[in-house]
């Protein structure tokens, strides 16, 4: 038999439902590719085990013919997602040896549509970070390794390092501020943030709630929007769930661009930026000009400002979400002289020194006196930049940017730059700011070998069209490179 | 806006860090609190920019999606699940949680 960790989502789906092969041997193969990709220290948690036995019963709902739309497909999920009895970290020592007596929404709904679970993938501690070098289970390393080990991005960095080192066929993630769509495009992976209220929060270890979206990574624009349609949809245990129908999203990875307006921000264009991500940005608007879609100047002057804004808000959203690991109810506790030191030290001991900070600028900027200078300045400044985005608009049905500024860069290289680390989501943060759907694309290797990703960003709720514009661009890409299999 | 009142020319200093680490209930080393003064105000001080902005007349933004609040029947959905809940605490006797004493 070929080698089955080689298919797409939708291939190996069609194969099983073609007979060609059972999900006992589609895990299997995946199971003995985790094993073999070790190195890459994507998991935080294995359940490999547990992962045949619902194989096993898959293949059983699928000769009664009750097979879902993920039926046998063996998955990973980002440690942030609550598993039931599976123990979860968020890549953090706070929470011990945390088993969730309850299942997330978005994992139940991947569960009731057959979803085959390899293991919980490694993420940056409590989803802070851009490189996955946050985490304190270890760095996940880049599966497109050069001379030096590079990051996967972050934080979604297991499960876009899994995804491309092909051990898991789709894998779900987070996106706060970029963490879907970066790490995807540090792999050549496709990543999708859909609009903010898609994917319900409940059971997701919460970072900054008004910003925090599920989505999935994944080999294809086809298998991403697959994997969105089963994550997605209503939910009434997260206020914010958004009570709307899925798009017809699997259909619109094949429809046509003619006529579509994609704008291009001018602000998009940094300093310092590679002029091999310029190049690839142009040769993206001459593609999307060939698939017959117009082009578009936009502005959005707002940009600049995304990242400091963010820097507020997230910061001051998770020090408020963050109190409620105090080391009684669950996690490690270190005891103290009396109460308040008891919390004290179980938080500093449980804490990495990225989430302590951001408790801490937090705190800062919703403490007396300084809340309305920064915190409420920061909302302000993000009204003005989603009616930036409102007014591209009327102009323009889709943007394209680059993804990133860069390509994967070395491990430990950025680790102690706090501001030169945030710098890597300039182009996707915007997105969460404004509550907006982004996907990104893998588009081409850079002269180093390493891949480079595009973006797409569209209006609310208009996933369709996001889809549309992303299949289009992979079609011209058509970026068919791996990675070398180094780590076996 | 009014420019806050501490920033790049003031910074936070050691004992700013000190209470800051106090609500967030951070227990941080004397030793600590100089350094990471420096990390917050290079954040801070990058974060400035934004006192740039024209906000004149504009309201901060409270949801990222334009949806109303939902309401739901004042209904109990969920409960019973004592043991569940306790199962991952660091102590707990006889069905509740063991914590520090907190009144003298």
């Amino acid at each position: 038999m070929s080698d089955l960790t080689k298919l797409t989502l939708e291939d190996a789906l069609e194969g099983m439902t073609k007979g060609d092969f059972s999900s006992v041997e589609l895990t299997r193969a995946h199971v003995d590719a985790c094993m073999e990709a070790s190195d890459l220290n994507a998991f935080v948690t294995t359940t490999f085990e547990q992962a045949l036995n619902q194989a096993k019963a898959s293949d059983e709902r699928r000769a009664k013919g009750e097979a879902g739309s993920l039926e046998g497909a063996p998955l990973g999920v980002k440690d942030l997602f609550c598993t039931e009895g599976v123990k979860t970290t968020a890549g953090s020592q706070i929470l011990g040896d945390f088993k969730p007596p309850y299942e997330s929404s978005v994992t139940t709904n991947m569960k009731a549509d057959g979803m085959v679970m390899l293991g919980k993938l490694n993420l940056d501690e409590f989803a802070m970070g851009s490189s996955n070098e946050t985490s304190s289970y270890g760095n996940v390393v880049n599966p497109w390794k050069k001379d030096v080990e590079l990051v996967p991005g972050g934080s979604s960095g297991g499960s876009a390092a899994a995804v491309a080192a092909d051990i898991c066929l789709g894998a779900t993630a987070t996106d706060t501020g970029g963490s879907i769509r970066q790490p995807a495009s540090f792999t050549g992976t496709v990543g999708i943030k859909p609009t903010y209220g898609r994917c319900s929060r409940w059971g997701v270890v919460a970072f900054a709630s008004s910003l925090d979206q599920a989505g999935p990574i994944a080999k294809t624009v086809k298998d991403s929007a697959i994997l969105l349609d089963s994550m997605a949809g209503y939910d009434p245990k997260d206020s914010t769930s958004l009570n709307v129908d899925n798009g017809d999203w699997v259909a619109s990875c094949e429809k046509s661009i003619k006529g579509l307006r994609i704008g291009i921000p001018k602000e998009y264009t940094v300093d310092g930026m590679p002029s091999e991500i310029q190049t690839l940005w142009d040769q993206g608007i001459e593609w999307m000009k060939d698939a017959g879609a117009e082009i578009v100047p936009v502005s959005l002057p707002h940009t600049k400002y995304a990242l400091p804004a963010y820097y507020i808000v997230a910061p001051a959203e998770a020090s408020s979400n963050l109190a409620r690991y105090d080391g009684m109810r669950y996690g490690t506790r270190v005891d103290g002289e009396n109460l308040n030191d008891t919390y004290e030290r179980t938080r500093a001991a449980g804490f990495g020194p990225e989430v302590q900070r951001r408790i801490m600028i937090g705190t800062y900027v919703l403490s007396a006196g300084y809340y309305d200078a920064y915190y409420l300045q920061a909302q302000k400044v993000r009204t003005r930049i989603a009616q930036d985005f409102k007014n591209a608009w009327e102009t323009c049905d889709a943007l394209l940017t680059p993804t990133c500024p860069s390509a994967p860069f070395a491990i430990g290289r950025k680790v102690n730059d706090p501001i030169t680390m945030y710098l890597n989501d300039i182009f996707t943060v915007t997105a969460n700011l404004a509550g907006l759907p982004g996907i990104s694309v893998p588009a081409a290797l850079d002269g180093d070998g390493l891949p480079l990703g595009l973006q797409i960003i569209g209006k609310a709720l208009d996933e369709d069209t996001v889809f549309a514009a992303a299949g289009a661009l992979e079609k011209a890409a058509n970026f068919t490179a791996k990675p070398n299999k180094w780590w076996v | 806006m009014s420019k806050p009142e501490t920033g790049p020319e003031t910074g936070v200093d050691a004992e700013t860090v000190r209470k800051i680490a106090r609500l967030s209930r951070l227990h941080v080393e004397e030793e600590r609190l100089v350094p990471l003064a420096d990390e917050l105000n290079g954040i801070l001080g990058w974060i400035e920019q934004l006192g740039e902005v024209d906000v004149a007349g504009v309201e901060p933004m409270t949801s990222a999606v334009d949806m109303k609040a939902p309401l739901r029947a004042d209904a109990i959905t969920d409960g019973n699940k004592r043991d569940d809940v306790l199962a991952n605490a660091p102590r707990s006797d006889s069905g509740f949680y063991v914590v520090p004493r907190s009144v003298e």
